[in-house]
């Protein structure tokens, strides 16, 4: 590393050095995730059909526009298939525009595996474009090469320029046009530094919060949340550097990117650059998939379209009017009726009377007669016998429909699977040859998770005979999750059950249209936000937390305004520890943890009591319903279960008075529904002895002269308090 | 002239600010501290009265206050303008003065003014960005006075005190004709949480530390009125602007009320903050069109737009919950200042003889001062540029005057050296006294070969023969 790093500055200090650097492209050609499951488990996605091309092809084809001269390859899931495919096209061959050179590693697990595997490989020199095989570009790179050699040449911080277009999510689901989930970020308006990132759209989540140290060194900036990352950089060889210092860097945006951010010790900097007019999309997921599609048919990637791109010995496509490509050697009956946009690839038969439109049908299909087809993507030698009806489905090569089948939208059919006479393939359902692995990882973890155990565990396709999977599918028919196709004579095939996101979270990235009810419900949810969240106004948090009034706060205590920060902060802290406390922890250690968050907050001990006071009248709301009665009676009970962490805080007079003026200003603020029982919980307080009767009576004193809006609750507590005066006597007459 | 507009506009005087001791006091309320010679409340006066805006309400807080302004508004402004005066008790906020004056406001609009602005920025632009946008509230952000480098500060010759750079964060849309985020006061300097749903709404927010609400805005009336209602609320700047910024896309201001007094806006559409600021963009607007019609439009792929026939039906229930909130930012050129603050007093002073002399209304001499034709200078007596000397004053042999201003009917003896100063009223300033920096308010006295700088000398002080003071207060006990 350290004679790279040599090698490094030498080639920056010196530009023509630099300029005879040989432009290199790190392309991975496995994308870590399984969205694109149960497909995947059989072909890697980057050789997956585009409109009849493999997706890698587009990317390579771009790479070779930009004038990158060198590509290394990273393959890791199927990387026989991807360096097969790579060994037979013309991109391996001598007069492709670049060296093409594939690195294999099995046990890469994720993006950051991969970069920490290629820095071992010591083949980067100098800045690299590192790109996925599923990214479909016409974009020109001059401009943002050279700014990055640029702000590189000023700034040897600057490590990445990471590239993003515009895309406004759509404000129902926060989705863009390509299924990706909204991102935030905040830029520079100036230098296009990037300053800060947030993705996957978190809707419990209001607020977005920036330091303030942001703003301290940049006069302004702009938060934006209609971009999308075109999942293009252009890193300098640091990059490596960094993966293999932070090993538990996975993901390069999750990870990467928002640790560099984070971290103000390294002082790195990301770029962004924002391109307008040329296209650029990732397919990410079956959503983008369709989009892209669609996109190419309709030429925006232009010249990456079907009619343009190197075709090896396959059958050029002919675009006709109407945006519809056909390759010259397509059969289809007078009677056939294709609509717009569509492509059909060669070989294909169509028969009489049947119809197609915004589809993409591949090589050697044979399709029936009466068949509708719409919206979907059709793979290599499918046979659809007569009358079948498919609509926004993916059908993978080799699947066999019978008569009559249907397609609902959003099917995806992987290889070889067998629809039997007149069944309905219901909506969403993924369905393959395969079983479904059983182990499954948590959520959390699926976007760099065991890609590799999908791998292992799946025999490649050809060594399954079509025999073992007659047999298969009646014997592995006991689990749960793999359902068979029923009631077909040949139905042939597993039905997964929808492993990542869970079935109504499937309509998200499927390739069918979001349906009208699921908009419709997001239409009302967001309504039912408003009214919520107006609530939540009204009980005096504003949506950042703050309260809606601190104004009497003038310019000069802008220190005490930091001073609270941290109280509240520390507020929050203590409250999360009381939570933790409630799942059933020691109360000693609950104890000590509290002490040591008052220590390193650097609070007072009455502002200490105050807090857990706080959180022990929180956790009553939530374990009552709100309603009165059962608030207090949530509220006595939550006293009782923590009373002896209370006296343990609440230790003199002092601190006693703190909780009755917390108390106070969280009916007034927080916590409203408290404001009618305030007089009965402190009645409680007092029986409890949590709180004396001193206290008490000096907090009445010290209100005295306050405003009469200060009142409220000494008014409320009047019965109380005379009684707490009265009473007193009679017991010291008693003893 | 134009025809008066149907604003009425209500100008927070304040009363004897403790922010402003010791010029301030009973007798001189901070409405009338000369600026350049001139009281300070003529200075939004006259500006409104140049945007033809007269029907005013002056706040001022306190009974003397009060009275005082009272009187000086009846002579001076007696024919010109429709002035009526309205006293608060002391420290209520603003929203307190506005709460004082509610009954009187009758009009759809209401501009609140900072009886302390000193600014060249017309109200009527205010005025009319308002109306234009229909906006609920719309406030005037200006350039904030970039600490340091500032040619006031130089010209000062006196470190400014280190402002914080950053008064307000602002968050703007992208024409920047929308607020969408606001923070003031001591909240500046945490962390800052924006509300997703309203950058979402706009898909791009410039947030910007640079800018300085200027306490002139303007709100629709049954606004103000609705949100004066709350609790808890005590300053505009601080309480009332942020709190509809916040809520503009789910607005809690009653709808039926506003859809009454408001019949100009016509169509749920037009009443949402901007085509942009829709919650309902899954219509596209016009400039998302612009970006997505090649793709959404043409080819519904997977989006489409049936659903919004469906959303059309809830769409006025919508509209009813948003309101918008305008910014007016001024130009570069424009000044606009506010004096709060005995720092701002001496830094307006001194812009009102340079760089912001228009707005001052005194014509100039060739040698860039303004001396009253009744000023009578002894020998020798040099009356620099950047000077202005009102009537009356009768200066001594020897003098020298640079970058001050003197008010009327002083007398100042023989060798005294003025430079940078501020002198009020009926001051007497014996022979060879040095003053420097100063603010020197009315009816003092400095008797022979007293020496000042940078001190604040309050009303009817007496220093002493030789005495020297250097960056003090000067009250009289």
């Amino acid at each position: 590393m350290a004679q790279k790093k040599g090698g490094k500055t030498a080639a920056s200090d010196d530009p023509e050095e630099l300029a005879r650097t040989p432009l290199q492209a790190v392309l991975l050609a496995d994308t870590f995730n399984l969205k694109f499951r149960p497909i995947t488990l059989e072909r890697p996605k980057v050789l997956l059909p585009l409109v009849n091309t493999p997706m890698i092809d587009y990317t390579l084809a771009w790479l070779e526009s930009v004038g990158v001269e060198e590509v290394f390859l990273f393959c890791c899931a199927h990387a026989e298939q991807v360096k097969e495919y790579i060994g037979n096209s013309h991109w391996g061959q001598s007069h492709a525009g670049f060296s093409i050179t594939t690195i294999e590693s099995n046990f890469s697990m994720s993006a950051g595996d991969a970069l920490r595997f290629i820095e071992g490989k010591n083949v980067i020199r100098g800045d690299f474009i590192l790109i996925t095989g599923d990214t479909i570009s016409n974009m020109s790179l001059t401009e943002a090469l050279q700014a990055h050699k640029d702000r590189r040449k000023k700034d040897p911080d600057t490590v990445m320029t990471m590239f993003v277009k515009r895309s406004k999510p759509m404000p129902l689901t926060h989705q863009t046009r390509l299924g990706n989930d909204e991102i935030m970020m905040a830029i520079d308006p100036e230098t296009k530094q990037l300053l800060y990132y947030e993705d996957r759209f978190d809707s419990s989540k209001r607020a977005v919060t920036l330091d303030k140290s942001l703003l301290a060194d940049n006069a302004s900036l702009y938060l934006r949340t209609d971009l999308e990352d075109c999942c293009i950089d252009i890193c300098s060889p640091e990059v490596l550097t960094i993966f293999l210092d932070n090993f538990d860097y996975q993901h390069l945006r999750r990870h990467f990117v928002k640790g560099l951010l984070h971290d103000d010790i390294m002082g790195k900097k990301i770029y962004t650059h924002e391109i307008d007019s040329s296209y650029t999309a990732r397919v990410d997921n079956y959503r983008s998939y369709d989009t892209i599609s669609k996109d190419i048919i309709q030429r925006w990637s232009f010249p990456l379209v079907p009619d343009v791109l190197y075709a090896g010995n396959r059958a050029q496509m002919r675009l006709q009017r109407e945006g519809i490509y056909k390759a010259p050697d397509v059969t289809l009956s007078p009677s056939v009726r294709i609509g717009a946009f569509t492509a059909i690839g060669s070989g294909t038969i169509i028969g009489e009377n049947s119809s197609v439109s915004n589809s993409v049908i591949g090589e050697l299909c044979t399709i029936g007669r009466n068949v509708s087809i719409d919206g979907c993507y059709i793979w290599d030698s499918v046979t659809i016998e007569d009358g079948c009806r498919l609509s926004h489905s993916i059908v993978c090569d080799g699947v066999h429909l019978h008569t009559g089948a249907t397609l609902e939208p959003g099917v995806i059919l992987s290889f070889k699977v067998e629809v039997g006479q007149n069944i309905t393939v219901p909506a969403y359902s993924k369905v393959s040859l395969l079983p479904q692995p059983s182990k499954q990882d948590s959520d959390e973890e699926l976007e760099y998770a065991d890609t590799n155990s999908g791998v292992i565990d799946s025999p490649s396709i050809a060594s399954i005979s079509p025999a073992n999977i007659e047999h298969d599918h009646v014997s592995s028919f006991d689990t749960e999750q793999s359902v068979l196709l029923e009631g077909g004579l040949s139905g042939v095939g597993y039905i997964w059950t929808s492993c990542e996101t869970g079935n109504e979270e499937e309509w998200r990235y499927s390739v069918a249209p979001i349906p009208v009810e699921k908009l419709k419900e997001f239409y009302a949810k967001m309504f039912d936000e408003d009214e919520s969240s107006s609530d939540g106004e009204q009980t005096g948090i504003t949506h950042s937390g703050e309260l809606i009034s601190e104004s009497k706060s003038t310019d000069f205590d802008d220190s005490d305004g930091e001073y609270k920060g941290d109280v509240s902060k520390f507020e929050k802290e203590v409250e999360e520890t009381f939570e933790r406390a409630l799942g059933g922890v020691a109360e000693e250690n609950v104890q000590l943890e509290i002490n040591s968050l008052r220590m390193s907050f650097n609070v007072t001990h009455a502002e200490c009591a105050g807090a857990v006071f706080q959180s022990v009248i929180k956790s009553a709301i939530i374990a009552s319903n709100s309603s009165k009665s059962n608030l207090l009676k949530a509220t006595i009970d939550a006293i009782e279960r923590s009373k002896g962490l209370l006296s343990y805080f609440i230790t003199n007079v002092d601190e006693e008075i703190e909780v009755i003026l917390k108390f106070e200003e969280m009916c007034m603020e927080i916590t409203r529904e408290f404001a009618p029982i305030f007089s009965s919980v402190l009645h409680q307080l007092y029986d409890k002895e949590v709180i004396t009767e001193d206290a008490i009576l000096k907090w009445e004193s010290e209100k005295a002269d306050a405003d009469e809006s200060d009142k409220v609750f000494v008014k409320q507590s009047e019965a109380f308090l005379k009684w707490l005066k009265e009473a007193p006597e009679e017991d010291d007459e008693d003893e | 002239m134009d025809p008066p507009m149907d604003f009425q506009v209500v100008v927070l005087a304040g009363g004897t600010s403790d922010k402003l001791s010791p010029l301030v006091s009973k007798e001189l309320p901070k409405a009338l501290l000369p600026v350049a010679n001139k009281p300070l409340l003529s200075y939004p006066l006259e500006l409104l009265e140049a945007s033809n805006l007269k029907n005013i309400i002056v706040v001022v807080e306190g009974d003397e206050a009060a009275t005082q302004v009272e009187s000086w508004l009846s002579v001076a402004y007696m024919d010109r303008l429709n002035v009526e005066v309205v006293k608060t008790p002391g420290d209520v906020g603003t929203v307190g003065a506005i709460r004082a004056v509610a009954p009187f406001l009758i009009s759809t609009d209401i501009l609140i003014v900072s009886g302390d602005l000193v600014s060249d920025i017309s109200p009527g632009a205010i005025a009319a960005t308002h109306r234009r946008h229909g906006a609920a509230v719309t406030a005037l952000f200006c350039p904030a006075p970039v600490s340091g480098g500032a040619d006031s500060s130089t010209s000062g010759g006196k470190d400014k005190a280190k402002k914080p750079s950053r008064c307000n964060i602002v968050g703007l849309d992208p024409t920047r004709q929308f607020l969408l985020h606001v923070v003031s006061g001591a909240k500046v300097e945490k962390d800052i949480h924006i509300q997703k749903r309203i950058v979402r709404a706009v898909g791009q927010m410039e947030i910007r530390s640079d800018f300085m609400d200027a306490h002139v805005y303007a709100f629709k009336r049954t606004v103000l009125l609705d949100v004066l209602e709350k609790e808890n609320l005590y300053s505009i700047k601080q309480d009332v602007l942020p709190y509809l910024v916040r809520t503009q896309l789910r607005s809690e201001i009653s709808a039926k009320k506003e859809n009454s007094a408001d019949e100009s806006s016509n169509g749920a559409t037009k009443e949402l903050p901007s085509e942009d600021i829709n919650i309902n963009s899954a219509v596209p607007s016009n400039q998302n069109l612009r970006w997505l019609s090649q793709h959404r439009e043409i080819a519904p792929s997977s989006y489409q737009d049936i659903h919004i026939s469906d959303c059309d039906k809830n769409k006025s229930r919508l509209a009813k919950k948003t309101h918008k909130c305008c910014i007016y930012l001024s130009g570069k050129t424009q000044y606009c200042a506010r004096l709060n603050s005995v720092q701002a007093f001496g830094d307006i002073n001194r812009d009102m003889l340079g760089e912001a002399s228009r707005i001052t209304g005194y014509t100039f001499s060739a040698q860039n001062n303004v001396v009253h034709p009744t000023v009578v200078q002894g020998a020798k007596t040099t009356a620099g540029g950047q000077c202005i000397i009102a009537e009356g004053t009768i200066l001594g042999d020897k003098c020298s005057v640079k970058r001050s201003v003197i008010g009327r009917h002083c007398r100042i003896g023989s060798n005294v050296k003025i430079v940078n100063s501020i002198v009020m009223n009926h001051i007497t300033i014996e022979d060879n006294c040095t003053i420097q920096g100063s603010v020197i308010s009315s009816n003092v006295q400095i008797q022979e070969r007293a020496s000042l700088k940078d001190c604040q000398v309050s009303a009817g002080y007496v220093i002493t023969a030789g005495s020297e003071y250097k960056s003090e207060p000067l009250t009289k006990r």
